[in-house]
């Protein structure tokens, strides 16, 4: 009923608090904002869906005038979008999501207007089966070099030697602690999950991401990030029921609470671990020492994309490692790329939330397909967030 | 005669089309699209495969919990609403000077020409640590959270729905008789007894169309709860935004769905009933 001007909303909420976060730190423009938040450019969007404004054609080397890209949170440098403009005349709308899941139902759903999005590694496989995207044409991504793409991270924009997606960075999933609020050093993902019963009671956050949450709490008996066994599943719900009454908020928006001092600690991804340590000292990134996730997230082009020249153009610009390298340096996730990684300043290779020691690294999974899609992971979320 | 009556009947046919045409479009298509999906099954990558079953609906219970919170939510939102706004439609109707009568309404309505996400953000800043907590912080009380706590949902909700419970109010306030309030104090009743018995009595097909109002749009709340409420409570809202958004069950989300639909219908009707009993016998529209 009243509730349409929500569904239409451009941007999940969480991600709108992200941004606004942003904006009251300086770090974007208000014009920025707008852009990034999807607000400005709701209207023009709406126009073209309905047809007002003229689709651009798929003439060979026409880029048109706007293309939009679906995306994460604090994750562009908004100048990149700026000079792109610049540089081809195609405006970018930059569409911000919450997870994973809520991409893949847009595109399921189809007509998502994308011609550039950024999947994670484990949903490749399933884009690729669902027909939702096409091999990369390799021809139009001349700044793109296989090369220099460390493999570990790479491996599965690939399927069966085709290329359906390029890396852009890769980073890991641990938890962000507020130092002078919990002052007893922590180091595993079973500290984490008791300390928020006890000292933490009330000021800790998880996801509200099946992923990470029941695989983290899975990590707290030492199995699998990604089991789909019943009996694990079962012992991960029975500690994520008893947690529960104790959270300060199930919620993947954890910065403002963190940044306000409402939350102490908080499951984290490495970008903002890096973003709320370099603003607020006391917070401080840990990786449980029983792994949890590693992560890619990628670049790949939906096969029903409306303005794919501009899609290619966009993606190869943002592979020139010039580019690149500023894209880095905004959201704070470590590249993929060798030459990117030549061209960043000493202090952010030595930075340990991005580039975390070898022994931190080795334990951790990549999520798998499985678990994304897994109905029995997702009733048991479920049943946890009613819990 | 008889072409005239074909005229003003073409006439209507034309006058009704386009609001006929939206709602099909916009309301009937969907429902029937929500319909057939609630019989289908969720397809292995998720999303919806074509089936005949009612399974979907026998797995209800899995939301029992999400059923039951927003249950108890809406009647308790929309019963804090009430006694909050009562008293000031009270005031606007009855004692707010002439002259001051339309400004203070017009008060009362501003905050509606802002979206509700806005303002919801606003108190989650203002309930936040940076907000109220800091100032408490300040004269002494150190780490007091109000935020993510059942009272700023209360108080969301409140402050969010409080517009649609005054006006009905008011409105069925302001065309009270006043007469009949003299001729009460004359035959000796007492203030509160007047306001019981007058007032009150004759101002309930109002409230029962805010209640409803404000009922109503609360069962399908996600939002508040999501974000002054840290998602730790869940309601029927986020069970759909989840099955949709998240875990992609679209048959089970779309029973879910057909199901808050004929409850908000059955709420709708049952209100419509006991308001025609309260008010003795008169009918009164609620929507």
């Amino acid at each position: 009923m009243s509730k349409s001007y929500r569904d239409g909303l451009p941007i999940s909420p969480e991600n709108f608090v992200d941004q606004l976060m942003r904006l009251k730190r300086g770090s974007i423009g208000r014009r920025d904002f707008l852009g990034l938040t999807g607000l400005g450019i709701a209207t023009a969007v709406m126009a073209r869906e309905i047809g007002i404004m003229p689709t651009p054609a798929f003439a060979a080397e026409s880029l048109g005038d706007r293309m939009s890209i679906a995306t994460w949170p604090n994750y562009h440098d908004p100048a990149t979008f700026e000079n792109f403009k610049k540089d081809t005349g195609v405006a970018v709308e930059v569409n911000v999501f919450g997870s994973n899941e809520e991409m893949l139902a847009k595109l399921q759903a189809g007509a998502s207007g994308w011609s550039l999005f950024v999947p994670t590694n484990y949903t490749i496989s399933t884009y690729k089966k669902l027909g939702i995207i096409e091999p990369l044409e390799m021809a139009k991504l001349p700044n793109f070099d296989g090369s220099q793409e460390d493999p570990r991270f790479t491996s599965e924009g690939t399927i069966e030697g085709v290329t359906y997606a390029v890396p852009k960075n890769w980073g890991t999933t641990g938890f962000a602690v507020n130092t002078k609020k919990l002052t007893k050093p922590m180091t595993s993902w079973k500290e984490f999950w008791d300390t928020a019963m006890a000292e933490g009671d009330s000021r800790t956050m998880v996801h509200d991401y099946q992923l990470t949450t029941i695989g983290n709490a899975l990590k707290y008996y030492g199995y699998s990030f990604n089991s789909l066994k019943q009996d694990e599943l079962a012992k991960a719900e029975e500690l994520l029921l008893k947690v529960k009454p104790h959270l300060f908020a199930v919620s993947s928006d954890y910065q403002p609470g963190m940044r306000a001092g409402d939350a102490w600690m908080t499951m984290c991804w490495t970008n903002d671990g890096a973003q709320l340590h370099r603003d607020i000292p006391e917070i401080a990134y840990v990786l449980g020492k029983e792994g949890g996730e590693i992560w890619t997230d990628f670049y790949a082009i939906p096969k029903d994309a409306p303005n794919k020249p501009a899609g290619y153009a966009l993606l190869n610009y943002l592979m020139n490692p010039q580019v690149a390298v500023k894209e880095h340096l905004a959201n704070g996730a470590p590249s993929t790329d060798a030459r990117v990684n030549k061209l960043l300043p000493k202090e952010v290779l030595d930075n340990p939330i991005l580039y975390p020691a070898a022994d931190l690294l080795t334990p951790l999974e990549f999520g798998a397909a499985a678990t994304l899609t897994d109905p029995g992971r997702a009733e048991l979320m479920a049943r946890f967030k009613s819990a | 005669m008889h072409g005239s009556r074909l005229r003003r009947n073409l006439l209507t046919a034309l006058l009704l089309g386009p609001a006929t045409a939206w709602l099909v479009v916009f309301l009937v298509l969907p429902f029937i699209a929500i319909a057939v999906f609630s019989v289908g099954e969720r397809a292995p990558e998720g999303g919806y495969q074509a089936a005949f079953t009612f399974a979907q609906y026998a797995n209800l219970p899995a939301r029992a919990t999400a059923f039951w919170n927003t249950m108890v939510l809406a009647p308790v939102g929309a019963l804090a609403c009430l006694l909050v706004a009562y008293p000031v439609a009270y005031y606007l109707a009855l004692r707010a000077p002439q002259r001051w009568r339309l400004i203070l309404l017009a008060l009362v309505v501003i905050p509606f020409w802002t979206s509700l996400l806005m303002r919801t953000y606003a108190w989650m800043y203002v309930l936040g640590g940076r907000g109220i907590p800091a100032l408490l912080a300040y004269i002494g009380f150190e780490d007091v959270r109000l935020i993510n706590t059942p009272g700023a949902v209360l108080l969301g909700i409140v402050y969010g729905y409080l517009p649609l419970m005054i006006l009905p109010i008011y409105v069925s306030l302001e065309r009270l008789d006043r007469r009949l309030l003299e001729a009460s104090a004359d035959l000796g009743a007492t203030p509160l007894s007047t306001f019981l018995g007058v007032t009150l009595k004759l101002s309930l097909p109002g409230v029962m169309t805010g209640f409803s109002l404000v009922m109503i749009l609360l069962l399908g709340e996600y939002l508040i709860p999501t974000l002054l409420g840290g998602g730790k409570v869940f309601f029927i809202g986020n069970a759909l935004v989840d099955l949709f958004l998240q875990s992609r069950n679209w048959p089970f989300g779309s029973a879910i769905a057909i199901t808050l639909v004929l409850v908000s219908v059955v709420v709708l009707i049952a209100a419509n009933r006991i308001s025609t009993r309260v008010s003795g016998a008169r009918r009164v529209d609620l929507i």
